[in-house]
């Protein structure tokens, strides 16, 4: 193995260990525990009384806007993260590209505020 | 017998299982403690006395809670998906667990001391949520559902300042390896120079883990218990684990990148006689007192400020000081030079 694949060796290792002890913590409750369902106690939880009708639903659009947003911003900042490591060899030139990067972008995040995709009421 | 430990393969996995234990261990108990911690210390502001029947000062009480919570049934309700129902709690859990291996307690003592390790910490965190999207989805219940919504939605709009956070600490570090960060910060915490983002990012963790005053995902009095409401038993615990330990990673994080980590504050006398991994428990016990102490002085958020806090106050902010902070550094060739 290359010595750098060899550095996330441990964090293998962790994943097995976790999923151990979730495994076990599962399992040792599901044979400890004495286990008696019944429909009732099986429904789903609506404040006592039966549910009216499937969670699957529609909900509102805004959350699927957020994700968009996130998206946008969120590949900005994995952009972001090589240029701040490098900057001090990259210098002027590498600082007033990513300046512009950032002006382009600011654009459209104040045409994302007058549009009201920020507000949430 | 240290080359066994050194060279074979299985001495490697054995060696670096025990060392990954050494840690995930001490988590654990630090989680159940902090349970205990944040009830009495809640009493405590609140004028009562907490939890004090089960052994001394109530120290056994979260394992009394451990074993109630294994001998409770584990309820997976009729419309549920079973594989995805039982699936969710236990990638909080893993998800929770597996960030630690790069978190380094002491110099060069990082499990995996990879050379993006932050940016490794920043991803895991960020699969959080699907750990709560699932549990919501899958549980095929109303308040799971409205819960796992508004959970995903708040951690993504938080998460993007604490990204541009981190990239300003990278600006004054040169580079993404936890070791490094601290290191960058002998002469001065970066707590000082970058106060603003300090604070910024400890507001974001809040938010991140679903904390009060952003706990809304979880809002009781709205949503009874937002998306685990309908787990039970040890899939719940499982879930209670797992925030526990992320709010013990952020954290550890907000030490790492802010408060210096392992050194000893000022770098003088009477304090670095003090070994470096207590002053780093040290430093996050003080983070996870902040954190409770939060929790019982401020009132919740309503749904709509904590977004216009997050996209209307923080990105813009966040945004204009890394530009700042980068202009600064180069203006006054301050930048950290490749090694």
């Amino acid at each position: 193995m290359s010595p750098v694949l060899f550095e996330y060796f441990p964090i293998l290792v962790f994943m097995g260990i976790a999923a151990v002890i979730a495994l076990a913590m599962v399992g040792g409750s599901l044979l400890a525990a004495r286990q008696k369902p019944y429909a009732e106690k099986l429904s789903a939880y609506e404040c006592g009384f039966e549910a009216f009708d499937d969670a699957r639903r529609r909900f509102d659009v805004r959350f699927y806007l957020v994700a968009i947003l996130f998206i946008i911003f969120d590949l900005e900042v994995a952009f972001l993260f090589p240029w701040a490591v490098s900057l001090g060899s990259i210098g002027v030139f590498g600082f007033w590209s990513m300046v512009a990067f950032l002006g382009v972008l600011t654009v459209g995040f104040i045409y994302e505020w007058r549009k009201g995709a920020l507000d949430w009421e | 017998m240290v080359e066994f430990f050194t060279t074979n393969p299985f001495g490697i996995l054995i060696l670096t299982v025990v060392k990954a234990l050494l840690i995930l261990g001490p988590l654990l108990v630090a989680v159940a403690m902090m349970t205990l911690a944040e009830r009495k210390i809640m009493a405590a502001i609140q004028l009562r006395r907490g939890p004090n029947v089960v052994g001394p000062f109530g120290l056994l009480q979260p394992f009394a809670d451990a074993i109630k919570m294994l001998m409770k049934e584990t309820i997976i309700p009729t419309g549920a998906n079973r594989t995805l129902f039982l699936m969710a709690p236990m990638l909080t859990f893993a998800l929770a667990m597996i960030a630690w291996a790069v978190i380094p307690v002491n110099d060069g003592w990082a499990i995996a001391d990879i050379n993006v390790g932050i940016l490794y910490l920043f991803a895991v965190s960020s699969l959080g949520v699907y750990g709560i999207i699932i549990a919501g989805w899958a549980s095929n219940s109303k308040y799971p559902f409205l819960g796992a919504l508004r959970s995903a939605a708040q951690m993504v709009s938080y998460e993007v300042s604490m990204g541009f956070v981190i990239v300003t600490v990278l600006l004054c570090v040169g580079s993404m390896n936890l070791n490094a960060i601290v290191k960058a910060q002998e002469t001065i915490w970066f707590v000082i120079p970058l106060f603003p983002m300090a604070v910024i990012f400890f507001i974001s963790t809040l938010a991140e883990t679903n904390r009060s005053p952003f706990d809304l995902p979880e809002g009781e009095s709205e949503i009874v218990a937002g998306f685990f409401v309908e787990y039970s038993s040890m899939s719940f615990a499982l879930f209670f684990l797992g925030e526990y330990a992320n709010m013990f990673l952020m954290a550890a994080m907000t030490t790492i990148l802010f408060l210096g980590g392992w050194l000893a504050p000022f770098g003088i006398e009477p304090f670095t006689w003090i070994p470096g991994p207590i002053w780093f428990i040290l430093k996050i016990c003080a983070v996870m007192f902040v954190f409770v102490w939060v929790r019982a002085t401020f009132p919740r958020y309503r749904y709509d400020q904590l977004m216009r806090l997050g996209w209307k106050v923080f990105l813009p902010f966040s945004l204009f000081y890394l530009v700042l902070v980068a202009g600064v550094l180069l203006a006054f060739g301050w930048l950290p030079t490749a090694a």
